[in-house]
């Protein structure tokens, strides 16, 4: 049976759309059946990420409205086996996604793909709800910044209240914590928020860290998921995410060091 | 207090660590207003209640306050009256 996963984080810019194509990518290149869908109508850049902005010709809202069919609009990744793109239309706006179409839309994907990842808008109106809506799990993208932290919870609250398996009394939805942007050196200074601070303060189980990277914009520059950069940090975390994900490695554990051992015990 | 514990509480804060407490308050604020339940009749009820009171002292619209939280299992209505000096 297709997992759907939802990526959100209330907040603009934390890296969702950065966060989808990787982990779309990652997850692709394990083999899986794997498409990623663009839910922000009027806003799409999952395209630009992807780098297959130019092949766009039928879009998630044509496909809905019975414009064209779902295969003329799903775009194959021409670098990665497995890997499907559905772009977000340009010119309507996010009242065009209704639950109706949205969920007649997954039924037909569910039957020919292993994971469907909704790259979800920004804020906490329509266009995120109908990203969230039908999901099995969550990834919360966080920075480890005030503001980000805070709209993040605001998102957990909605997943556990605005989303079909919320709405149905159905098993809550699975979520996963994932911080970008991450600094360890500003996180020793003291001036970045650790792991273990987002943690309790967010309260759900923790998937991984991206550390900030160069290699994330250079990747976007060129249209190509930063999984595919070899050379990466950023790449290699998401990689690490995607198998953990998929219950490959065994939760990361803090790393201590010697002083810091000695001392707390 | 471990000498350790205590050469630390001299340093200044780190922002970290303000960020992180700033946080822990907003937020179980937040959680809290999204979790306790809406109840329809509270305006209609804090109407009501202003009526009462005025039939035996003066008090403005704005010097009745009714709220209500969550505190584990219960739910704890509140209900402030400020009264005027002159009724004191």
């Amino acid at each position: 049976m297709a997992k759907i996963i939802v990526v959100t984080s209330g907040k603009g810019g934390v890296g969702k759309t950065t966060t989808s194509a990787s982990f779309a990518t990652g997850l692709a290149l394990r083999g899986y059946q794997t498409v990623v869908i663009d839910f922000d109508v009027g806003l799409r850049n999952l395209d630009l990420v992807m780098g297959c902005e130019r092949r766009v010709v039928y879009d998630f809202v044509n496909v809905i409205n019975g414009e064209g069919n779902l295969n003329q609009a799903l775009i194959k990744d021409k670098r990665v086996e497995n890997l499907f793109i559905l772009p977000a239309s340009q010119t309507r706006d996010k009242e065009a996604l209704t639950i109706k179409g949205v969920a007649k839309i997954l039924e037909t994907l569910r039957k020919r793909f292993e994971f469907i990842i909704c790259d979800s808008p920004a804020g906490i109106e329509h266009g995120a709800i109908m990203a969230m809506y039908f999901a099995d799990e969550a990834i919360v993208v966080t920075n480890p910044e005030v503001s980000s932290v805070r709209d993040s919870d605001r998102i957990i609250g909605m997943l556990s209240s605005k989303t079909r398996r919320a709405v149905q009394n159905l098993p809550a939805i699975k979520e996963h914590l994932l911080i970008t942007r991450y600094a360890p050196k500003r996180v020793t200074s003291g001036d970045m928020l650790s792991v273990e601070d987002v943690q309790e303060i967010l309260a759900i189980p923790f998937l991984g860290t991206i550390p900030e990277s160069k290699s994330v914009l250079q990747a976007s520059n060129s249209g190509i998921p930063v999984t595919l950069d070899k050379k990466s940090d950023a790449g290699k975390a998401y990689l690490q995410v995607v198998a953990r994900f998929l219950g490959e490695e065994p939760p990361v554990r803090e790393k201590k060091g010697f002083l810091t051992r000695l001392f707390k015990n | 207090m471990s000498i350790l514990k205590y050469l630390h509480t001299l340093r200044p804060k780190k922002t970290a660590s303000i960020a992180k407490e700033r946080l822990q308050i907003i937020v179980a604020h937040e959680r809290n207003l999204r979790d306790s339940p809406v109840i329809e009749y509270l305006p209609k009820m804090q109407q009501e209640l202003l009526e009462v009171v005025r039939k035996y002292t003066e008090v403005q619209d704005e010097d009745i306050k009714i709220n209500i939280e969550k505190d584990g299992e219960y739910e704890i209505l509140e209900l402030n009256i400020v009264l005027s000096d002159e009724n004191q």
